[in-house]
């Protein structure tokens, strides 16, 4: 799927649509998307022509993800979490400003909540409606959390969602899930492993997963 | 509207299928498709709202079937026609056929870091105090529009308890629809499982979701 050799051939037999877009609304079996790959480069032409968009703006987003706004953002946000007590209050209080002194800001990140795991309560975060997902500390959602089946099990089965990411929790442990039904964007704060205390910071935010600040997962343990 | 995209509790998606060391991307198009969302989204044109709102307008054969960043495109062509900035026919054609709408911004690469370090953040303040308060218990409504909602079904009509007031936001239901912002109070609303899913419901589970204040009554 990577080239765009066959990038022309999925828009000519279209060209007998001169009436045009009227159609484009009810096409249920519309094969127009059976090429993602030549429909995504007709959008980008058009809207290049049209002087609408910039081509080397969207290299430039795509590297920002690629590189820049991941998992390793969160990562470190829980880490000083773990060892700074004064900033875990900050979290619990005002997530948005705590992570904002981190220099995790903007898209999806706006407004930040952090849920903390403890002994009690296991914290698991979804969006049933969509995909709302904490880019500004975990980056772009990876493809499970945006799909149906985690979707629409997560908040009915969670137990049985989390035995599929190899974790079982005790049937005594309480489980909240947290739906992202508005602006808020959670993140989970897992509990710090057992044996970690003479670890840096550094070596801490190694020990956090992307899953375990969904909470489809614990943080790991030291090596 | 009870779309396609309205999962919760829904059966049958089979297991999670996490992928191991998965990347961020699967394909090439799918980084224009990213790139080219937000960039269209520079626009000005329509809220974060109405994007939701269109794509969960997508008929519900393709919507699950779908993957996201597909969903994503086939909603920002709607987008596109809706505003006037590119037609399906010109799309179809890969041509320029027509003169677009002008947008309020045009998104360049030198504007990318600043844009999305700063995001579009959806608190507004309001003139009103919250209804309710942390320890309420509520009640949410039950209805079915046709139109936007953040209620999900699962949710309606059921006893919960206000956990935490989160500030005052813009409504999601009037802002998709051209409507204005509207803003409200936002509550975390927190629910048994047993009062979602009733019988054999996990007696350990809580869910809580993010309810704007019209969504909630005084038990």
């Amino acid at each position: 799927m990577s080239g765009d050799h066959h990038h022309s051939h999925d828009h000519d037999h279209h060209h007998d649509h001169e009436h045009g877009h009227s159609h484009g609304h009810d096409h249920h079996h519309d094969n127009r998307y059976s090429d993602m790959q030549a429909r995504v480069k007709a959008l980008e032409t058009v809207l290049v022509q049209k002087g609408l968009i910039d081509p080397a703006a969207i290299d430039a987003i795509v590297e920002t993800y690629e590189t820049k706004i991941g998992p390793r953002n969160g990562a470190r946000v829980v880490a000083k979490a773990w060892t700074d007590e004064k900033f875990a209050q900050w979290l619990k209080e005002d997530a948005t400003a705590a992570i904002a002194s981190l220099g995790y800001t903007g898209r999806q990140g706006e407004h930040m909540r952090a849920v903390f795991n403890t002994p009690e309560t296991h914290n698991l975060v979804v969006c049933t409606l969509c995909s709302c997902y904490p880019w500004s500390v975990l980056g772009l959602p990876p493809m499970w959390y945006k799909a149906p089946a985690y979707r629409s099990r997560a908040v009915i089965d969670p137990r049985g969602v989390l035995e599929e990411f190899g974790l079982r929790l005790p049937e005594t442990k309480k489980i909240r899930v947290w739906d992202s039904t508005a602006e808020l964007r959670y993140l989970v704060i897992p509990e710090r492993p057992d044996g970690t205390e003479a670890l840096s910071e550094e070596e801490l935010a190694a020990l956090v997963s992307r899953d375990s600040m969904i909470g489809t997962a614990v943080a790991g343990a030291p090596r | 509207m009870n779309g396609p995209h309205d999962l919760g509790g829904q059966m049958g998606f089979g297991p999670v299928a996490p992928e191991k060391n998965e990347p961020y991307f699967h394909a090439e198009w799918e980084k224009r498709a990213l790139g080219i969302t937000l960039s269209c989204g520079a626009f000005g044109a329509w809220s974060i709202d109405e994007s939701r709102h269109a794509r969960e307008k997508i008929p519900p054969a393709e919507y699950l079937s779908a993957s996201y960043y597909e969903i994503w495109t086939r909603a920002l062509e709607e987008l596109l026609e809706r505003h006037g900035f590119a037609t399906r026919a010109e799309i179809d054609a890969s041509v320029k056929l027509t003169e677009p709408a002008t947008p309020k911004r045009i998104l360049k690469a030198d504007m990318v870091p600043a844009v999305l370090a700063k995001g579009g953040p959806c608190d507004r303040p309001v003139e009103t105090q919250p209804l309710f308060r942390p320890g309420d218990k509520v009640r949410t409504r039950n209805f079915n529009p046709e139109t936007h909602t953040r209620l999900p079904r699962y949710a309606r009509a059921k006893t919960g308890v206000v956990e935490a007031v989160q500030g005052s936001f813009v409504f999601p239901d009037e802002n998709a629809h051209g409507k204005g912002e509207n803003p409200q109070w936002v509550y975390t609303v927190v629910f048994d499982a047993g009062e979602i899913w009733g019988e054999g419901a996990d007696p350990m589970l809580t869910v809580s979701i993010d309810a704007w204040e019209s969504y909630l009554e005084h038990l």
